[in-house]
């Protein structure tokens, strides 16, 4: 699948919680816990991005011209959301990855969580990413 | 009449809808909700009185120089201070530190000198004499905390020696609501003649605080946590540093005479004014202040005490939860983590249910080392608060946990 058909499938299935958020935040929570977890060894201060409150660490790999990432967060909710971004850009090419607007935070009415003065480093994080894809486009991986 | 509702209905924003619940705003220590009088009268002043102060020879000029110096009596007699030029307006307690530090370098403060704090410092009380005693070979002490988190005193003469110059704490610790024992400071500093600083941002909003008698150097505080204005605090000094403290900030406002060889200051609080101060910000803090007098003072923190003490017994009912600084006189703060769980999560989703709490280190980083957390949740109380968002927290903090498990 690629990243626009990865967003319409999370927009279906958050559709169904309707407007009950404790059930949307139950499941941004058991997608924290099957995030592709980082190595330890993986987690340096390289790869931590920090939030004011809540850490995320992300490893990022090429593998057959696809980005891999793995990550980690201190915060479970933050890490849920982390995973839901992980799993858009799983897989998928640097230039798709450094494209991509990721409308569909707006649309599952998850937009707080991006706001620059939620604390959790999520912002910090896709940027991240797509520097990461953007360096393996010009051909530096410094950040591997 | 002083019912919690009569008061609650002087606080427009109390009745806002937060993610389609109630509002229930327990962030009080960072800053507090305004009443209606305070918001008017800023309005009002800009309406009808607004001038620049001290120089002017019309008739607004004058009206807005009575209304700021009346103020900053005002304000003076709440604290129970005789000469209201000891009250020096500020920006804030972090603006107000700064300040003071400053002058302190121009005179008390020698190289090597050393300065006392205790682990559960604000940052706006640590930075400010960190930068100094980078510059200047100077050295910070820090009082230890007990087991209960409450400080060790015993321990304070220990930290003196010949180069200490003086002591600043906080009155109340913002993360803890922690009251620290002040007549026990004062009684070890003057034995050792050092100066004492007073943080009382946590203090002020709670407590009735007779400077007179209280009988310390310096104290500094915010109007926004005392239901007035963000961007003004004061500066108190006593009598004999009102006529000694060199400036450190100059400018219009705070001279008799300048020529370019030799400038002539003015007495008093002007003396440390520099500039146009924030007018409508010292007359909203008035404002504040009679507001706080009419509903008293010590009313305020019995209802804030009642709170934090139910809270306390709540919370040591939850298995889950760990509290620190527990006690029974405490100023209207409560602090806890649920074991296991990052504070941020356990804020975010309190947020969704319209309840406002503070997560992370609160701007004390060295009491969260020592605590050995990342942070905390913190619940922080006002005169407006009740039993009932009480329970509704407790009852919400509950489905937290269970959400995060
Ligand atoms: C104990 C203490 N000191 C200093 C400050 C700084 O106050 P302000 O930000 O108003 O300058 C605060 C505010 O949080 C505080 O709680």
């Amino acid at each position: 699948m690629n990243i626009e058909e990865i967003e319409k499938e999370i927009i279906e299935e958050f559709e169904l919680f309707g407007d009950n958020w404790e059930e949307k935040y139950e499941h941004i929570i058991d997608m924290g816990k099957n995030l592709p977890k980082i190595a330890d060894e993986n987690k340096t201060d390289k790869n931590i991005i920090t939030g004011c409150q809540s850490r995320v660490w992300l490893n990022t790999e090429l593998k057959n011209g696809k980005m891999i990432f793995t990550a980690d967060s201190d915060a479970i909710i933050t890490k849920g959301m982390v995973a839901i971004i992980v799993r858009v850009f799983n897989n998928q090419t640097p230039q798709d990855i450094s494209n991509a607007q990721l409308n569909f935070i707006n649309v599952i009415g998850l937009k707080e969580h991006l706001s620059p003065t939620r604390a959790n480093g999520l912002l910090s994080m896709i940027r991240r990413m797509k520097q990461d894809a953007k360096n393996l486009m010009n051909g530096s991986n410094n950040n591997n | 009449m002083n019912t919690t509702e009569n008061i609650r209905a002087q606080f427009p924003i109390l009745n806002k809808q937060i993610n389609n619940n109630a509002l229930v705003y327990f962030d009080n220590a960072a800053t507090v909700q305004k009443p209606k009088q305070v918001i008017e009268a800023i309005e009002n002043y800009y309406y009808n009185s607004n001038a620049n102060i001290h120089r002017g020879v019309h008739t607004l000029s004058r009206v807005a120089t009575e209304l700021f110096e009346q103020s900053r009596k005002t304000i003076a007699s709440f604290f129970n201070v005789k000469n209201s030029q000891q009250i020096i307006f500020t920006s804030g307690t972090t603006d107000g530190l700064n300040t003071l530090v400053q002058s302190l370098s121009k005179s008390v403060l020698q190289k090597n000198s050393e300065i006392i704090l205790s682990t559960y410092e604000h940052h706006s009380n640590i930075l400010p004499w960190q930068l100094w005693a980078q510059h200047n070979n100077g050295k910070l002490k820090i009082i230890p905390l007990k087991e209960n988190h409450s400080l060790d005193l015993e321990k304070l003469e220990q930290l003196i020696t010949p180069n200490t110059k003086i002591i600043s704490i906080a009155h109340v610790s913002n993360t803890l609501g922690l009251i620290t024992n002040i007549e026990k400071v004062k009684e070890i500093a003057k034995k050792y003649n050092l100066i004492i600083v007073l943080d009382g941002a946590q203090s002020a909003p709670h407590m009735k605080i007779d400077l007179e008698n209280l009988d310390v150097d310096f104290f500094v505080c915010s109007a926004h946590k005392m239901y007035g204005p963000t961007g003004i605090g004061i500066l108190y000094m006593s009598e004999k540093w009102l006529q000694e403290l060199p400036v450190s900030k100059v400018g219009g406002g705070t001279i008799k005479t300048v020529s370019f060889e030799k400038t002539e200051y003015e007495q008093g609080a002007l003396r440390f004014e520099p500039g146009t101060p924030n007018i409508s910000g010292a007359i909203g803090f008035a404002e504040a202040i009679k507001f706080t007098n009419i509903v008293g003072i010590t009313s305020i923190y019995k209802h804030e005490l009642d709170l934090v003490n139910y809270a306390q017994k709540q919370l040591n009912e939850l298995p889950e939860v760990i509290q620190y600084g527990v006690s029974k006189e405490k100023a209207g703060v409560i602090s806890f983590n649920v074991k296991n769980q990052h504070p941020f999560d356990v804020g975010s989703l309190l947020d969704k249910y319209g309840i406002a709490v503070r997560t992370g280190h609160h701007c004390t980083q060295p009491l969260m080392k020592v605590l050995n957390t990342q942070g905390t949740i913190r619940a922080s109380f006002a005169i407006y608060n009740t039993k009932q968002e009480l329970n509704y927290f407790i009852e919400k903090l509950k489905k937290v946990i269970t959400m995060l498990k």
